[in-house]
């Protein structure tokens, strides 16, 4: 299992400011272990913001993301009390969902 | 990337390294640069606005939280949790603990900083095997070793809080004197001591700055940081990687993990650094 995303979120006006963490080993493919073999690729592939269970944006990204990759981005219309999801799902079929409550402030 | 209709998000995107302007606000007056000479030093000031914008949102929170869950949960041979493990404040006492260590612990009758103490709870309360946990004590790409990611999160509950590393007891006295002498200390193939980079004001080593850990408003960067989140590789270190790091950069024989050579130097670091807020877990270039 996943370890857990971490979220900040910070209300300013209507206009949630979030900071997404994510545990991830993000490996490219391209790198070689120590006995010379091919570190499989294993990546996010799928980024998707849901405000109240309707869906913000949905990004796929690549294997060019670091390793426990930040994800940064605002949201309009956002208020106290709503519920913002963040799920991502990497090209091993391994899935994460976390929520946050907004808060004011 | 895709927007929905009816809601509108203003901008994602901001990985690996975000720029600034992708930020928004940094944390006011977030980074002080380090005084005197470092103070006309522009790349110097430049590392320090980059490392304010990383700060914002620290990978080592990640394992701040897998620490938690460590510390919480019953492990090891004898299905133990670690909530039991005194750090110095009485058993289960994690908040503040941090900035007071290393400190003399009368159970093992011995001076022990965070990372030492961690691990002698894990082998005492969970029966988990010193040796094991000696065997690969530093994170990889592959792995993070557990201790490295319970000390981060018993760091971060001392965050914000000052430097208190206690000296009353006289085995602390002697383990700082013990500390100032290795600091001291020159040997090896390059004739080499601590003291060589870290006792004069004004040194580096290509663009980075080098604190003097003789003078307490710069001792406090031997602190500071640490735990840290190292962009290189992506890795979390504790300070226990820090020095065994510097003892091979010195060509001198490398100290064993949570060793008395250890304690006695982070008790020589800490002290000088005594006074000063600790701003938890953070993150290295």
């Amino acid at each position: 299992m996943a370890d857990p995303m971490k979220i900040r979120a910070r209300l300013e006006g209507d206009v949630a400011d979030v900071r997404v963490l994510m545990a991830h080993p993000m490996e490219t493919g391209q790198r070689k272990d120590s006995a010379g073999n091919v570190v499989p690729l294993h990546f996010i592939q799928t980024i998707t913001a849901q405000l109240n269970g309707k869906p913000v944006f949905q990004a796929e990204v690549s294997q060019a993301i670091s390793r426990n990759p930040v994800f940064g981005f605002k949201v309009k219309g956002a208020k106290a009390g709503d519920k913002l999801t963040i799920t991502w799902i990497d090209n091993k079929g391994d899935k994460r969902t976390d929520e946050v409550t907004l808060t004011a402030g | 990337m895709r927007f929905a209709p009816g809601l509108c998000a203003l901008a994602a995107l901001a990985l690996l390294a975000p720029v600034p302007q992708a930020l928004g606000q940094a944390k006011p007056g977030a980074p002080k640069a380090p005084p005197a000479v470092a103070d006309k030093d522009a790349v110097t000031a430049e590392f320090e606005k980059f490392r304010a914008v990383l700060e914002d949102a620290n990978p080592a929170e990640l394992f701040e939280a897998r620490g938690e869950e460590l510390w919480k949960t019953r492990r090891g041979p004898n299905n133990a949790s670690l909530e039991r493990c005194d750090l110095g404040l009485g058993p289960g006492v994690v908040k503040g603990a941090y900035v007071q260590l290393p400190r003399y612990f009368a159970d093992v009758d011995k001076v022990m900083d965070a990372e030492r103490r961690i691990v002698h709870c894990m082998t005492t309360l969970q029966g988990f095997k010193l040796e094991e946990l000696a065997k690969r004590p530093f994170s990889t790409d592959t792995a993070t070793p557990e201790p490295v990611s319970l000390v981060t999160f018993v760091a971060g509950q001392s965050r914000g809080m000052k430097i208190a590393v206690p000296q009353k007891h006289p085995k602390e006295r002697e383990t700082y004197e013990i500390g100032r002498e290795i600091f001291f200390y020159r040997a090896g193939a390059y004739d080499f001591s601590c003291a060589s980079c870290h006792g004069e004001d004004g040194k580096r080593i290509r663009t980075q700055q080098l604190p003097n850990y003789t003078k307490p408003d710069q001792a406090i960067r031997a602190y500071q940081g640490w735990p840290g989140y190292r962009m290189t590789g992506g890795l979390m270190h504790t300070l226990q990687w820090r020095l065994w790091d510097c003892f091979r950069q010195q060509r001198f024989p490398e100290p064993g993990y949570v060793s008395d050579t250890g304690t006695a130097l982070l008790t020589y670091l800490g002290v000088n650094a005594n006074g000063h807020v600790y701003k938890g877990p953070g993150i290295k270039r």
